[in-house]
């Protein structure tokens, strides 16, 4: 928090260079360009359909977008592999939970950690030697993402039987598991009361202190994106209309037009 | 959840029997598998040896479809490559079934994961049209198999049933020493399996049943995995296969059409899908319902003469029968009636 002054001094993590997107005729992203600076919060705000979503779809590589060029600490991944993405350091989670849902939580966090372990089939299937001390060690790992996230009393639970908070908590575990440098987190408070809200938004500070993890969040708790970001960018119908501190944004008129809303700016100050 | 058990290192924690109601019937039942065959008689036997063949191949057609979540109506011709392969060899080249075995398996894995690649771009219902494509090529090429050299049917030279060089007659009646290598195959299969599906990989192919666009985005390369499930099912199937050649003696494409994939498909369902022990179960229920109906046809064809006349109508009757009142009653299969049972002592006498 707060370092975000200091932040643009560094080179970005993660650069967003011109990227359009269209689905036939629709323009779901145009000429959207801004930086993401390592260690800081990024919040991404916009009215629905604004293409929030679709532009972490396209980081992590599930749209492939016409125009442009997303550079990950220097390296273009645009037309990478999604899984390709993931090994970079790039964890995501979804709006609508996207968790194993037949398993139980400790086995979706384990699978956090795919991209860490080696083991195949054939190793797997033998669990003797190097298979069984890399799960063990493994789940020391999962364990302490347990321990950040308030969630041991669950770890044998499946997922599908949890409720929907604990789900939004254990999906935001599984992408901690993954020991990302970035991670991005589609609207993780939605539909949650307010005090899951502030569990979550601990969880998400501690996760950027203690890691030093980026984190670009994509919410609609205005409170709690000008509370916990250093940064914000907002999109109207595809095009970036504001890009600056929470304090810039708040007063940015274009911004208070399209989104925030004059009585919200007055009640602000 | 069995309380109760303290585990101190995360090995004893992911043990595949963490407790010990498990590992006490567990024990019963190995007890059991090694007791039974100095008792029944060779048609037991048969049927056991039947069980523990199509429990193999269960298990590995579980892998890919209750596992994977890749549905596949092509796993007759997998256990056709796998019983031709074994055959092959061994009446061409003469080789002993412990060569012929785990070649036949390796191979029907390629096949496999060559058969495999259509689910790079297709799922559901389309994958499964493709699957059976592949069943329908296999099986074209076995009965137009001249270009094998194959005819109607194969018969292996009973020679080359010896394990390293000692004749299997040599051990005793042919059922009662298929017993000790079907029933030790479909342990080892167990085993590995159960392993498979506690470590990365398994866990991989379980995400892309799950949630394959996450599994994508948290690093699982889905096609390769997709592959990787095809082939181990398909290793599997080619057991099964080159077992099944080995102990008939004889084998021709008959055994091996879409009925048997259907056959298959219904162990599963009825068993358990993802689940080790539901395939075996389902495989039980399978060879276990027609024998019993015609022990019983038998029992009472002095009453009704004519009764063995209708017996493959009444067999194929209550095979259908029962995959429509598993589906109707309990769609997870006997493996969850009997965690039922399992719930019910647990927790008796209170009922809560």
């Amino acid at each position: 928090m707060a370092n975000g002054n200091g932040a643009s001094l560094s080179p970005p993590q993660l650069e967003i260079d011109s990227v359009s997107l269209d689905f036939g005729g629709v323009r779901a992203l145009s000429n959207v360009c801004f930086n993401i600076y390592p260690g800081t919060i990024q919040a991404i705000i916009g009215p629905n359909g604004a293409g929030k979503t679709s532009l972490l779809n396209c980081i992590s590589g599930l749209y492939r977008p016409q125009h442009g060029a997303i550079r990950f600490e220097g390296r273009n991944i645009i037309g990478m592999a999604p899984h390709a993405i993931a090994r970079l350091g790039i964890a995501r989670s979804f709006q609508n939970i996207e968790l194993f849902r037949h398993m139980t939580v400790l086995d979706n966090l384990m699978l956090g950690r795919h991209i860490h372990m080696r083991s195949g089939v054939l190793s797997g299937g033998l669990y003797w030697g190097r298979a069984q001390r890399e799960e063990i060690a493994h789940r020391e790992v999962v364990e302490q993402v347990i321990d950040l996230l308030e969630i041991q009393s669950i770890r044998k639970k499946t997922v599908g039987t949890l409720p929907y908070g604990l789900q939004k908590r254990v999906e935001l575990g599984r992408a901690l598991a993954m020991s990302p440098r970035l991670l991005l987190l589609d609207e993780p408070m939605a539909g949650m009361n307010s005090e899951e809200k502030e569990d979550m938004a601990r969880f998400i500070l501690d996760v950027n202190e203690e890691r030093g993890t980026t984190i670009v969040l994509i919410e609609h708790d205005m409170g709690v994106v000008m509370d916990i970001s250093d940064r914000v960018a907002v999109l109207e119908f595809g095009q970036l209309i504001a890009d600056g501190t929470p304090e810039e944004v708040r007063t940015d008129p274009k911004v208070i037009d399209a989104y925030l809303g004059r009585e919200h700016a007055i009640r602000q100050g | 959840m069995q309380s109760g058990t303290f585990h101190t290192s995360y090995a004893s924690d992911m043990a595949l029997r963490p407790y010990w109601p498990q590992r006490v019937r567990i024990a019963i039942v190995l007890i059991a598998v090694l007791i039974f065959p100095w008792f029944a008689d060779r048609y037991w036997l048969n049927l056991a040896n039947t069980i523990a063949i199509a429990a193999i191949g269960a298990i590995g057609l579980n892998i890919l479809v209750g596992y994977t979540g890749q549905i596949s109506i092509g796993h007759g011709g997998f256990l056709a490559v796998g019983a031709y392969t074994a055959g092959l060899l061994a009446v061409r080249l003469d080789m002993p079934m412990w060569i012929t075995i785990p070649v036949a398996s390796l191979f029907t894995a390629l096949v496999g994961a060559f058969f495999g690649l259509p689910s790079a771009r297709l799922k559901g219902l389309y994958l499964a049209i493709a699957t059976l494509a592949s069943q329908e090529i296999i099986i074209w090429l076995l009965t137009h198999g001249k270009l094998l050299g194959i005819g109607e049917s194969l018969s292996l030279p009973p020679a080359t049933n010896n394990l390293f060089g000692v004749p299997l007659n040599a051990l005793g009646n042919n059922d009662f020493v298929f017993y000790w290598i079907t029933v030790g195959f479909l342990a080892l299969t167990v085993i590995f399996v159960s392993n498979l599906f506690r470590s990365r990989a398994g866990r991989a192919f379980v995400a892309i049943r799950d949630q394959d666009i996450a599994a994508q985005v948290i690093g699982v390369d889905i096609f390769r995995y997709k592959l990787l499930a095809f082939a181990t099912s398909s290793f599997f199937a080619g057991l099964a296969g080159a077992l099944t050649a080995h102990y008939r003696g004889i084998i021709s494409w008959e055994r091996f059409t879409i009925d048997t994939s259907i056959l298959y498909l219904a162990m599963i369902i009825i068993g358990g899908l993802g689940s080790v022990s539901g395939s075996i179960y389902g495989a039980a229920f399978m060879v276990l319902l027609p024998a019993m109906l015609a022990n019983l046809a038998r029992s009472v064809s002095g009453v009704v003469p004519d009764i063995n006349s209708y017996l493959p109508f009444i067999q194929q009757g209550a095979f259908g029968l029962a995959i429509i009142l598993f589906l109707i009653f309990e769609p997870e299969g006997i493996v969850k009636m009997w965690r039922n049972v399992k719930d019910y002592f647990r927790l008796w006498p209170f009922s809560y």
